[in-house]
């Protein structure tokens, strides 16, 4: 099914993970694909882990992207991308934020956060670009543009163009206040921005 | 500006008609709900159906009620079938355990109206206790099971099951799974058309289920089932795709029939929409284009058995788990070992270890208090129930020691107390249960325990909330589905009307952790039922009021860590280290700070802070700048 894009974004409860995929919907729907978009996240108010997979082309049949499939994998948390690392396909793209949200189990000390969650998916032969989006959000002023500022990283490595995508998100925020609107854009371009330097950078990496 | 915004969204709403949309299963049913004509619809919430009946109650001219529990959301829309209105029932799998009782009997009184139930079970186990088939039920009860695969079908599927519930005056099970209610695809819809009610037909022989009346139904019953299968034969639900791959072929139903579909292009499938009861003409049929033929349905081998017993030659849970969805990654290996043929490599890559992410109660969670109160008693068994409240099982409290069904924490914790081993004479017996699950199905256990004489402290934790679910409305807290004022439970006359001796009921503020220890330590010496009822609202819903954050002040942090055993989210340990007492002993130091965007000032973690280094978040650090600008004013900050 090469026709079909796979894309997964992975993250935890409250860092928008599910709203980001619908505006990926969104944007595919608008470009006359079929799609289908899945996750469980029973408990993911409570701090769990979320994977949302969204499917899209001329039919798609399973909503599920299987091990070993995705085109994309859109971490929102350092930690989560090394989760879900395996999901990708040969070639595929880790776009990682380097951003930690530390869980109750490690601050007890039952476990350990992985050292490099970002050198770890690079070890597993993972091509991988990441950057700080939480630190993006926080100079921007909230938090919770992290997930469009995910979305701005995902914008040049998606089968249709990025100015579709950002109309989506503007869209998505059109009822609300001018402000939020403008930050939204802000937090789109800045995302966009960081992703494509850190490529440049892993590229230039790479090449040594 | 916001009220244009809503004055926009109340103009699309419903959304017209023939137009496509990117909608959930749940969704999907709850339009096709309300163009169906249904007039009464009632569910109680549970993980996955519970968007159900919160989107149906956004439409006009439907009358939708969160009810006390799954029997009576059932009994409602049955006694609307009655008067003869299109009646909708929806729950999760377990909720049919709880509403079976009267299933079992109204498959023999039939309906008059549509009565449609919608079963979500959680294949995979997201958000349950178990992992059972709610198609057992359509064998059981003998009611027919339709299976949509995705959206567009469950929309369908529910426009033809109220049909097929009025032509066989029979209720209709619609069996949804996790993979069908929360996947989202796209939609197109149709025209609401309004049903009315015929009115209710006195009819004594119908109606009233008595030995007699119901022995000579029983003929009826099944004479319905037999053309039910009739219908099923002919039903344009069961589809046959023909395949050029014949080597297998696949009986699917459900949203297994996708990943099939997905996962063997060219393979002939037998898509079952109408699964129950199973067109075996139709079976044979399809059997016989096949080299051999696999059933892939989640969860139990329901088809799969009834046909083995027709005879009928085919493979199912020999080589498919017997648990968990049927995705292609499931599927491909184990067709693949069927054929002999080499198993896909991709699929045999393994995930990298990473610590894992449970659940965890929020930030500012009233009980956090009650959990970190447990953890303190010494020789206490806790019977838990089902809600948020049942995390209190993980770390750090690991205090609590039984779930299994909804308001079992009552009838297990006296059972605890009647069937105590020697050496539990002195245990004291602890029953923990939220406020909803008291409605659902505690009160009657804590009505036997105080008839039968048990010795148990029950802690009723009203957070004025179905938590779990995500703050649905309930009779606990006075607000109905639309969330419009409605009559309130009073939880301590309740429990005293029960029977809980006044003196034996508290009401204290689960973030008073002094009172909290005080209560639950003196009722727990006394050896009769006791009711401690925590009165503070779920953090998630609109009653819950944020207060200032707090801060630690890093130098008089001493790292004793008792701060951490309160479990907040919001607390993070910065720094681990190891020290040797003069006596020799060694203890362990976690070292603290507060995610302060994050902490909404409940106050939890102060009151065991022994060197009182968690303070209000403006007082913690205070720019010099800040300090030089203000230096008198009333604003200043306290250091």
């Amino acid at each position: 099914m090469s026709e079909t894009t796979n894309i997964l974004v992975v993250g935890i409860g409250g860092q928008g993970v599910m709203t980001a995929t619908e505006i990926l919907a969104a944007a595919a729907i608008a470009l006359g694909h079929d799609v289908k978009k899945t996750e469980v996240a029973g408990m993911a108010q409570r701090g769990g882990v979320v994977s949302s997979h969204l499917r899209f082309g001329p039919r798609v049949l399973s909503p599920q992207i299987t091990p070993g499939s995705a085109d994309v994998l859109l971490g929102f948390e350092a930690s989560e991308g090394m989760r879900w690392q395996h999901m990708l396909r040969p070639g595929g793209l880790a776009l990682m934020n380097t951003g930690r949200l530390v869980p109750p189990v490690v601050d007890l000390g039952l476990y350990d956060y992985p050292a490099d969650p970002v050198e770890s998916v690079r070890a597993a032969g993972t091509r991988a670009v990441a950057f700080d989006a939480t630190a993006i959000a926080k100079e921007l002023g909230d938090i919770r543009l992290g997930n469009t500022v995910m979305l701005g990283a995902i914008s040049d490595h998606l089968p249709f163009s990025p100015e579709i995508l950002e109309r989506c998100i503007l869209k998505r925020f059109a009822s609300k206040k001018p402000e939020i609107v403008e930050l939204n854009r802000r937090a789109f371009a800045a995302g966009r921005a960081a992703a494509e330097e850190a490529e440049r950078a892993e590229v230039a990496e790479a090449a040594e | 500006m916001a009220v244009e915004a809503m004055a926009v969204a109340a103009a699309a709403w419903p959304v017209p008609a023939h137009s496509r949309h990117l909608m959930s299963g749940n969704e999907a049913v709850s339009r096709a709900v309300w163009e169906a004509g249904v007039r009464v619809a009632a569910a109680y919430p549970g993980t996955p159906s519970t968007e159900i009946l919160e989107v149906v109650a956004s439409y006009p001219d439907v009358y939708a009620e969160w009810s006390v529990n799954e029997k009576v959301s059932l009994e409602v829309a049955f006694g609307a079938a009655m008067a003869g209105s299109r009646s909708f029932c929806a729950m999760k799998h377990v909720g049919m355990n709880v509403a079976s009782d009267a299933l079992m009997t109204m498959t023999l009184t039939g309906v008059a109206g549509g009565l449609v139930i919608a079963i979500a079970d959680d294949v995979g186990l997201s958000s349950s206790q178990n992992e059972q088939d709610s198609r057992t039920w359509g064998r059981f009860a003998h009611v027919p099971i339709l299976e949509p695969a995705d959206s567009q079908e469950a929309y369908e599927f529910t426009l033809a099951a109220f049909e097929l519930s009025e032509r066989f005056q029979t209720p209709v099970i619609l069996r949804l799974t996790t993979r069908i209610c929360h996947v989202k695809g796209l939609v197109t819809v149709g025209e609401r058309k309004p049903h009315g009610a015929a009115g209710f037909k006195k009819e004594v022989a119908r109606w009233v289920m008595v030995p007699t009346a119901a022995g000579r139904r029983l003929p009826l019953m099944f004479e319905r089932e037999r053309k039910l299968r009739a219908e099923a034969e002919i039903s344009p639900l069961n589809v046959m795709e023909s395949g050029k791959d014949k080597r297998v072929g696949f009986v699917a139903s459900g949203p297994a029939y996708m990943h099939v579909r997905e996962s063997f292009p060219d393979a002939p499938v037998l898509k079952l929409g109408f699964s129950c009861p199973v067109p075996f003409a139709k079976v044979r049929e399809f059997v016989a284009l096949c080299d051999q033929v696999v059933v892939v349905e989640e969860v139990e081998p329901l088809i799969e058995t009834e046909l083995k017993a027709q005879g009928i030659a085919v493979l199912g849970k020999e080589i498919l788990p017997l648990q968990g969805e049927l995705s292609p990654n499931v599927l491909k290996p184990a067709i693949a070992r069927l054929l002999g043929e080499p198993v896909p490599e991709m699929l045999n890559s393994a995930p990298m270890q990473v610590f894992p992410r449970p659940p965890t109660m929020c930030v500012a969670c009233p009980h956090l208090g009650v959990y970190y109160t447990l953890s303190q008693l010494r020789n206490v068994t806790i019977s838990g129930d089902i809600g948020c409240y049942t995390l209190g099982f993980g770390h750090p409290w690991n205090a609590l020691d039984a779930c299994i069904s909804m308001g079992a924490s009552m009838g297990m914790a006296l059972g605890l107390d009647k069937g105590r081993g020697d050496s539990d004479q002195d245990k004291k017996i602890v029953a923990v249960i939220g406020d909803s699950t008291f409605l659902h199905m505690g009160m009657q256990g804590l009505l036997d325990i105080v008839y039968n004489r048990g010795n148990v402290t029950v802690l009723l934790l009203d957070n004025r909330a179905v938590g779990m679910t995500g703050g649905q409305d309930n009779p606990g807290n006075g607000r109905d589905i639309h969330g419009n004022e409605a009559p309130r439970v009073d939880f301590a006359r309740l429990v005293k009307a029960l029977g809980v001796r006044e003196e034996r009921v508290h009401v204290v503020d689960p973030y008073e952790l002094p009172t909290l220890f005080k209560t639950l330590r003196d009722e727990t010496k006394i050896p009769e039922p006791s009711v401690i009822i925590t009165n503070q609202p779920c953090v998630l819903i609109k009653d819950y009021h944020k207060l200032k954050p707090f801060a630690v002040v890093e130098d008089k942090c001493t790292g004793c860590g008792n701060c951490v055993d309160i479990g907040c989210p919001a607390i993070h340990v910065t720094r681990r280290d190891r020290v040797t007492k003069p006596s020799g002993k060694q203890v362990d130091l976690s070292f603290v700070r507060i995610e302060t965007a994050a902490c909404t000032g409940c106050g939890l973690c102060l009151q065991p802070c022994a060197p009182d280094a968690i303070v209000p978040a403006d007082q913690a650090v205070v720019p010099i700048n800040v300090m030089k600008k203000t230096p008198t004013s009333c604003g200043a900050p306290h250091v």
